[in-house]
């Protein structure tokens, strides 16, 4: 009988980059990678941005063309949604009712939207942005569309609402809490985010979440929890995702938030690993426990996954990064800045070009930068090999940073 | 279609039909071509789609934009003055026949 084969479970960022990943450590045996959805392992970030904006064909988001998982001999099954897995059989089984036998098993099955809880979060136009599906939907109803509601301060929120501006629909934004993308960036940030959507014409609504959505004759009615209602073309919610993390749990691995895995990328089982959105993880750089939603996570993490199946696991220690466009300003992460005790920054707010350097016990942990990729990309250096820096270096635009990271 | 010629560092050279209006790191992915690997996929974001031009052609791409020069300051492999990031060309009839060389490295 054959050999079983190695087999990844989701065909996003995460499962390709195991699969190219395996194939690159020389493993040359059988390799299945079960996709539930119907296009091949695509990016997400333009999902919210160029391709949301645009007429960019869907192809030119694929990862790899098709002749790449024939040349690599990469067994690709779209459509396959994996419903239990029997470790003790090693073997899992598909919504289709096929089942296929496993040498040892990967999951990267990322995470889904949140849906909206209020009354009216059942109306099936109610658009949120995960898949390419859902932006190629929205995508298709932006141009019959002159009001758009969205939903959430965070990234994604964000960046639709900064598209729909640009495409001159009138934007009316609800946040629940007092500051835009609270949860990964200071007050400064969160402030310049603020002024920048209202110069652009966004009606911004901070501390004030949605109450309720109801159908009119024509359109969608929000009521807010303020009292406010507004109608609207397109409500979009970008409020969160859940991560994949029930198929594992069912089959009795370690879940809290995400698939627990060690800095291996291991799971509770030897003969399994995790990585990217699903996992709840240990990274060495953080030296904590952590879920992230980023492309460095999903690349990084599935890296040391594929290299924990064949074996060799170096450990995950690798400097957590993200970036959203808005309009024409890029934000930029390292590290993850959140909670620090001392900030400084670096170039000014009124120039549209800065950074704010964060430190905690007089450490560097972390940089948010505004239009400023230098220091961006200088801060993960530093932030990588552990170089000292100071508030007052950084807060000081004549130092060269990346010539103190390359020593 | 106008052709795009990627120079690998070993001299292999892979000629490949770039659609007017796609970048040169999407040509490169689409064609399954090693050494760009693109993690931001076309952001400008990660410096990791770095590229030498041909100097023949220097003057017939676009401009270096400010937030490509920083990012560009950032590649793995040493920055010349002909260094481009391939996700901020875009293919154009004048184009046609650009060769370009992938560096050692990209991350
Ligand atoms: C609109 C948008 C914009 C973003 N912008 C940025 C950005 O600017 N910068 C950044 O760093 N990150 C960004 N991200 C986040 C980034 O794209 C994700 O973190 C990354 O794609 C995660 O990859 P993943 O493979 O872990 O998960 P996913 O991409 O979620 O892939 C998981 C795949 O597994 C499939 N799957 C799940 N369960 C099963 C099952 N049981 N059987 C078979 N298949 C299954 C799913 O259908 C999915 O295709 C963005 C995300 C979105 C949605
Ligand atoms: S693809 Fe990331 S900078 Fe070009």
């Amino acid at each position: 009988m054959a050999a079983a084969p190695y087999v990844v479970i989701g065909g996003g960022q995460a499962g390709l980059q195991i699969c190219d990943s395996l194939r690159r450590l020389g493993y040359d045996g059988p390799l299945v990678l079960l996709a539930a959805e119907s296009s091949p392992p695509y990016q997400r970030p333009p999902l919210s941005k160029k391709f949301l904006a645009g007429d960019l064909e869907a192809e030119r988001l694929y990862f790899r063309p098709s002749s790449w998982f024939e040349k690599n001999a990469v067994e690709l099954r779209l459509e396959c949604t994996v419903t239990a897995i029997d470790r003790a059989a090693r073997r899992v089984s598909c919504a289709d009712g096929s089942v296929v036998d496993y040498a040892r098993l990967a999951l990267a099955t990322g995470a889904r939207i949140r849906p909206l809880a209020c009354p009216g979060a059942d109306l099936a136009d109610i658009c949120y942005v995960r898949s390419l599906a859902d932006s190629e939907a929205l995508r298709a109803r932006l141009p019959g569309a002159a009001r758009l509601a969205v939903v959430g301060g965070g990234f994604i929120g964000l960046e639709v609402a900064a598209i729909a501006r640009t495409l001159g629909k009138s934007v009316v934004l609800y946040e629940g809490l007092d500051r835009l993308m609270a949860r990964a960036v200071s007050p400064t940030i969160s402030d310049y985010y603020a002024a920048l959507h209202r110069g652009h014409g966004v009606d911004l609504r901070l501390g004030c979440g949605i109450a309720a959505i109801e159908r009119t004759r024509h359109g969608l009615l929000v009521r807010d929890a303020n009292g406010g209602e507004v109608e609207v073309d397109i409500v979009v919610a970008g409020i969160g995702v859940v991560p994949n993390d029930e198929i594992a749990a069912a089959a009795g691995l370690e879940c809290r938030g995400g698939i627990v895995v060690d800095a291996q990328a291991r799971t509770s089982d030897a003969d399994i690993v995790a990585a990217g959105d699903c996992t709840w993880h240990y990274n060495g750089f953080l030296a904590r426990e952590i879920r992230l939603e980023s492309v460095q996570n999903a690349v990084d993490q599935a890296k040391v996954a594929a290299a924990s199946l064949l074996g060799a696991g170096e450990p995950y220690v690798q400097v957590p990064w993200f970036w959203s466009d808005q309009y024409d300003v890029k934000l930029q992460m390292a590290g993850i800045g959140m909670p620090h005790d001392n900030s400084a920054l670096r170039g000014t707010t009124a120039s549209g070009s800065f950074s704010l350097f964060y430190f905690r016990d007089g450490r560097l942990v972390g940089a948010d930068s505004v239009n400023r990729p230098a220091d961006h990309m200088a801060c993960r250096r530093l932030l990588a090999q552990g170089t000292m820096v100071t508030a007052a270096q950084v807060a000081d635009s004549e130092v060269d940073l990346m010539q103190i990271a390359r020593g | 279609m106008p052709k795009v010629t990627y120079r690998h560092p070993d001299g292999r050279e892979d000629v490949v039909d770039v659609p007017v209006g796609w970048s040169l790191m999407e040509a490169a992915i689409q064609n399954d071509i090693e050494g760009i690997v693109a993690e931001c996929g076309g952001g400008c974001a990660c410096a990791t789609c770095h590229v030498y031009v041909d100097e023949a052609y220097a003057d017939r791409l676009p401009a270096i934009g400010d937030m490509e020069g920083d990012m560009l300051e950032c590649t793995a492999a040493e920055r010349q003055p002909n260094s481009r990031l391939s996700c901020q060309i875009k293919m154009s009839a004048e184009l046609d026949g650009l060769q370009v060389t992938l560096p050692d490295r990209q991350t």
